[in-house]
């Protein structure tokens, strides 16, 4: 089922001209708006009327998340705040977030190309669709649900965790559509097993899983678990949300809404432009977003893109599932982490000295997270209240800043491995690819 | 009347132990007593040797964390109620206690070894009542 035939099977010339259209209108959008954006065109020298087709893109800035960091909370902004009707933030490095805005438009696009992803799962408004993406700052439950009202299905936005009410709503209510990270989804599946509820019962067919990655391994499992067919979905908050690009039911690559999101692929040392088939660096530009149009925003993804046909008859470009990141971070039960929160927690602590190491696993389909932290010499006490006590603080302080539990396990001194150049922070036990 | 006691943080990990107690052997250093802490994830060891300063510097030098703790050894017959008239005096007295741990000699006495906050108060009314205390200089020649 395709949502908006017109766009989704554009001739790939005809795209290119309206690709190129809209970017010329961003463009202007920004020089005239966004005081970072006209300085760094200025420094190039590119002026609006420059950029006349999507053959120009490659001639413009890139976008990074230190740059919206640097311009905290609302210094890339394109709009003034009166024209802003959401907000929505991910974790950030340093305690700060990255604040992403949407105007009213943004908001209707972002839930057009939500609804173009819940079609290819074949949702409409004959779903029941429960809705167990985290609501809030995350982009995930909002996403979905504005896509889901969309095409009419019947949406339960019960948000994430609570497993025994999401079991008993799957029940009485006949969920047919779930929605939530993959991790979360085989961990329903595995209480719906455990709970010896009646499967005959579940009604589930499909799941839009996503906001972490996950395998083919894990496909069959969830699968199997909760007897529907299992869609991937991939967005980021800087570029819209969940409803950046979707599997399609010949999952082949997710198709990337170029109509909105202008895909390139680079290297990510030398920032050149790579050829449609190779590995590189995902960059995306929201070339008709208002609140918050990011030129070429690097997204560190890596992966490819294939321009060839889909079987489903869109035109649009397919990525293939990342294959890793480009800097070091982690995203752990859909959480974005970086090594460089948990340094920061222990360079505030007086008691720890930033030696550590991120073990990350999965442990009944669940992400876990444990912090091994050297038990420095000055600090190390003989009592075991003292030493449990500094466990259970920065237990408590990383927990509070990255907002995902992490356990902490003390180690000998000495016991980190000290390489030169780039430590190694991370242990990933998780299989992923 | 101060006894030096080494305090090791230990990994819980196979062999982590008999590492510390072969550089002890390696290098002449008896232990007297110990006790060992332990959580599900770190031991604590506390181990009264001969020659602490030499131990507490050959353990550091071989990556452990080691500190010295400030403890008191309690003598006492080794009968019945002997260890309790011990503590009575120390919680008439108000002195909590850390952590203890007693070993017994083979000639009809036993030693408790104490930690607590504070040392001297403890040592001033085991004293007051007559209660023999460890000294040093017996300890780690034992």
């Amino acid at each position: 089922m395709i949502w908006n035939e017109h766009h989704e099977c554009m001739g790939r010339d005809q795209l290119a001209e309206l690709q190129g259209e809209r970017l010329r209108q961003m463009v202007e959008r920004i020089y005239f708006n966004v005081p970072f954006y006209r300085g760094k065109l200025q420094e190039m020298g590119i002026e609006p009327g420059d950029i006349r087709s999507i053959e120009d893109l490659q001639r413009l800035p890139f976008t990074t998340k230190q740059d919206l960091r640097d311009n905290y909370p609302f210094g890339l902004f394109a709009v003034p705040q009166a024209d802003v009707v959401r907000f929505h933030a991910s974790s950030g490095t340093t305690g700060k977030s990255t604040v992403v805005g949407y105007t009213h438009n943004d908001i209707l696009m972002w839930s057009e190309v939500v609804a173009r992803s819940l079609s290819m799962a074949g949702v409409t408004k004959h779903d029941i669709i429960q809705v167990a993406y985290g609501y809030g700052l995350f982009t995930g439950g909002l996403g979905l649900h504005y896509g889901a009202e969309k095409v009419g299905a019947s949406v339960i936005p019960i948000s994430g965790g609570n497993t025994m009410k999401q079991l008993q709503l799957l029940e009485d209510f006949g969920s047919t559509v779930i929605a939530c990270t993959p991790s979360y989804a085989a961990f329903l599946g595995e209480s719906i097993r455990d709970a010896k509820l009646d499967p005959s019962k579940i009604k589930l067919r499909a799941g839009i899983f996503g906001a972490e990655p996950w395998t083919e391994e894990m496909r069959t499992q969830i699968q199997n678990l909760l007897g529907l067919k299992a869609y991937d979905i991939y967005g980021l908050s800087e570029v819209i949300g969940p409803g950046v690009s979707m599997e399609c039911s010949v999952q082949h690559g997710m198709h990337i809404f170029e109509d909105h999101f202008i895909p390139e692929i680079i290297n990510p040392e030398s920032g050149e432009v790579l050829p449609y088939g190779e590995l590189g660096e995902l960059v995306f530009t929201a070339v008709t977003k208002e609140a918050l149009p990011l030129l070429r925003y690097r997204t560190r993804d890596l992966t490819r893109l294939h321009a060839e046909r889909c079987e489903c008859g869109r035109t649009m470009v397919r990525m293939e599932k990342c294959v890793g990141r480009s800097d070091d971070m982690l995203i752990i039960r859909g959480v974005n982490v970086f090594p460089s929160q948990v340094e920061s927690v222990l360079l505030e602590m007086s008691e720890t000295k930033p030696h550590y190491l991120l073990v990350v696993d999965r442990q009944n389909n669940l992400d876990t997270l444990e912090i091994q932290v050297e038990v420095e010499e000055q600090f190390f006490s003989d009592e075991v209240k003292e030493l449990e006590g500094l466990r259970k603080r920065i237990s408590n302080n990383l927990t509070s800043l990255l907002g995902l539990h992490a356990g902490v396990r003390l180690v000998e001194p000495g016991t980190i491995e000290r390489s030169q150049g780039k430590a190694q922070r991370v242990v990933d036990k998780r299989k992923l690819s | 009347m101060i006894i030096k006691q080494l305090s090791v943080f230990l990994e819980n990990r196979a062999g982590r132990l008999t590492e510390l107690t072969g550089i002890l052997a390696d290098n002449g250093i008896n232990i007297s007593a110990f006790s060992i802490a332990d959580t599900t994830d770190f031991g604590i060891l506390r181990v009264i040797t001969g020659k602490p300063e030499l131990a507490e510097q050959v353990l550091r030098e071989q990556g452990f964390a080691v500190k010295i703790t400030d403890v008191i050894g309690i003598i006492m017959h080794n009968k019945p109620g002997a260890l309790h008239h011990a503590l009575q005096i120390l919680t008439d007295n108000g002195i909590s206690i850390e952590y203890m741990y007693a070993f017994a000699s083979g000639d009809g006495h036993a030693t408790a070894v104490i930690r607590t906050d504070t040392p001297q108060k403890a040592i001033e009314v085991l004293q007051l009542h007559k209660m023999e205390l460890l000294q040093a200089g017996d300890v780690y020649q034992l």
